[in-house]
């Protein structure tokens, strides 16, 4: 069977794709034009509502929305059996994914269930010489990695703020397919006990638009209180590195790093951090990285857009203020 | 009670990315003189997993399990100096021409072999090539349910039981043994092992298998098993230069700070 076409996979809260969604659905109206590819987006959730009949206004030629019972709550073994149907039945050359707690969950599955590979955490996709190239960091950032498959769909999730979303056109229209689930009770062998929305959590720290990560500088907890406050002020999200949490002075899930998250949002404050590779492996993809540092040599600055040497602990207060002051 | 935590033999993520190279010819890592090989620090953490089953229930058999070359002994002797029972090294130079694919597979293939497995950990991805990909992979191919990204794991009557962080809260998800769980940083620090454990590690087996032991042959994994082709390896170019904020203030250089972030669309 010959493949054609791109399927993405479009998540959605509170009955609207997220804004992630409209940026892979952005890319693969690029690649479709391009390639003379159909862009098929496909919805999954409980009482759908309007929920994607926007996505043709913004790059769709087709949705196929699923509503179930069982679709709301997100679970791999939930999702995959409707989603490896439309595949099969469509036979794209690519899926595309949100790089999101979902779609990092979901791409590696339902690639190997189609008998595919994935590629994760994408800055870029290029088509050239008749091959699908996919671009993405390794190595903590050290290195760039290119690849392409041989099998004949591939399978790709990429990073939020790496692709720019169509606007919407109003005079883009598109086909509306609403289709029943193919789910059978009994391939939902995980359960959700519990779930709790209790705001932002460390899991946060990947679709942050601003970032304040505060390390060794920081002194203490009382560091950290300036660092919310300032992240508070730029509706922005606070990480650490190792050495601020190893000494508790915050919670040990917001570290960025090697062996913590790894993040890449469009403005991050490295304030009192000095720039060792364990950390900049977590946020060297970051936009635009803007150092507070006592330490003017700290290595820090030599990634930095913008650079501040000074007390941080009379600094974030002094941002917090122009930040506000800037508001009004 | 049998846990199989899949464990990686890494490049220090830690050296200075002045040290760090790549051969583009090869598109691998340039191999350095004097850089240790360690465990990939998700996996040690997945170890951490598995100790804390077993401080909370007693009776549980840990196994490690490696794919690498010869000199990956150490990345297993230290899984068993951490308290592991027994180890597994995954030896064969069809293994050295890997992708994610042929690497859950290759894995998937030895679990079955070592057969009697309730629950397979991982890290949530390797700190070298950063998929995320070979756990949920091989959950996929042994047909058991999988959970990502845990911050901590319970069992409790063949049942396994996973706290994980959403983006606006976390979620207790469960699953019936057996199953995969992917570990990720929110489990903790890992413990380090004790010298009695390091000595008794000595002693702990540790057996290597080549690809034909797991009944695996170069038409499944290899080059020929392979599914994607890293096409270029480089490292990518830094053009940074940082502007200097100066003021007679913090509130001075702070306020001009921001303005300049404004000028640049970047708040």
């Amino acid at each position: 069977m010959s493949t054609s076409g791109i399927l993405v996979i479009i998540e959605t809260k509170a009955g609207v794709a997220t804004p992630h969604g409209y940026e892979i659905l952005g890319l693969a109206r690029r690649l479709g034009d391009e390639q003379g590819h159909e862009v098929t987006a496909i919805v999954l959730g409980t009482g759908l509502g309007g929920a994607g009949k926007d996505l043709p206004s913004r790059g769709a030629d087709r949705v196929v929305r699923i509503d179930h019972p069982a679709l709301g709550d997100y679970q791999a073994d939930a999702w995959l059996p409707d989603i490896a149907e439309a595949a099969r039945k469509m036979a794209p050359v690519l899926i595309l994914a949100c790089h999101s707690t979902v779609g990092l969950d979901l791409a590696p599955r339902l690639a190997f269930r189609l008998e595919s590979a994935a590629a994760t955490a994408c800055i870029e996709v290029v088509a050239k010489d008749g091959k699908l190239l996919f671009t993405r960091n390794c190595f903590g950032g050290k290195a760039r990695e290119v690849s392409s498959f041989r099998t004949a769909t591939a399978v790709a999730t990429i990073l939020p703020k790496s692709q720019e979303s169509l606007p919407p056109d109003p005079e883009r229209f598109g086909e509306i397919v609403d289709r029943d689930s193919v789910l059978e009770a009994s391939a939902i062998r995980t359960r959700i006990v519990e779930r709790v929305r209790n705001g932002n959590t460390s899991a946060a720290l990947e679709t942050a638009n601003v970032i304040v990560a505060g390390g060794g500088g920081m002194k203490g907890p009382d560091g950290f209180r300036k660092a919310r406050e300032l992240a508070s002020a730029l509706d922005g999200a606070v990480g650490a590195s190792r050495l601020a949490c190893d000494l508790g002075w915050c919670a040990p899930e917001l570290q960025i790093g090697t062996s913590g998250r790894t993040v890449a949002p469009e403005l991050y404050f490295a304030i009192g951090i000095s720039g060792a590779v364990h950390h900049m492996a977590g946020c060297a993809n970051s936009k635009a990285i803007v150092a507070i540092n006592s330490d003017a040599d700290a290595p820090i600055y030599s990634l930095s857009r913008f650079g501040i040497v000074g007390d941080c602990h009379d600094l974030m207060p002094a941002l917090t203020a122009a930040v506000e002051a800037a508001k009004t | 009670m049998h846990i199989l935590v899949c464990i990686k033999g890494i490049i220090d993520p830690d050296i200075p990315i002045a040290l760090f190279d790549v051969d583009e010819e090869a598109k691998t890592p340039a191999p350095l003189f004097g850089v240790r090989t360690l465990m990939s620090p998700f996996d040690k953490q997945a170890i951490e997993g598995a100790l804390r089953i077993r401080d909370a229930l007693g009776e549980v058999k840990i196994t490690v399990l490696c794919i690498g070359p010869d000199s990956n002994r150490t990345i297993v002797k230290e899984g068993l100096a951490l308290g592991a029972d027994e180890a597994y090294l995954l030896t064969d130079p069809l293994f050295e021409i890997a992708d994610s694919f042929t690497t859950a597979r290759t894995l998937a293939a030895a679990i079955t072999r070592i057969g009697d497995v309730d629950l397979v950990l991982t890290g949530r991805q390797a700190a070298d090539w950063d998929s995320g990909v070979v756990g949920s992979g091989i959950a996929e191919l042994l047909d058991v349910p999988a959970i990502t990204l845990a911050a901590s794991i319970e069992i409790d009557d063949h049942t396994v039981r996973v706290r994980r962080a959403l983006v606006d809260g976390a979620e207790t998800v469960e699953a019936p043994l057996p199953a995969l769980v992917t570990v990720a940083h929110e489990m903790g620090t890992a413990r380090k092992a004790s010298l009695r454990e390091t000595m008794r590690a000595a002693r702990k087996p540790v057996t290597v298998w080549s690809a034909s032991d797991i009944g695996l042959s170069a038409d499944e994994i290899g080059d020929h098993g392979r599914r994607a082709v890293t096409e270029r390896l480089y490292i990518p170019p830094c053009d940074v230069k940082c502007e200097f904020i100066t003021g007679e203030t913090p509130a001075v250089a702070a306020s001009a700070l921001i303005a300049r972030l404004q000028e640049e669309k970047l708040l």
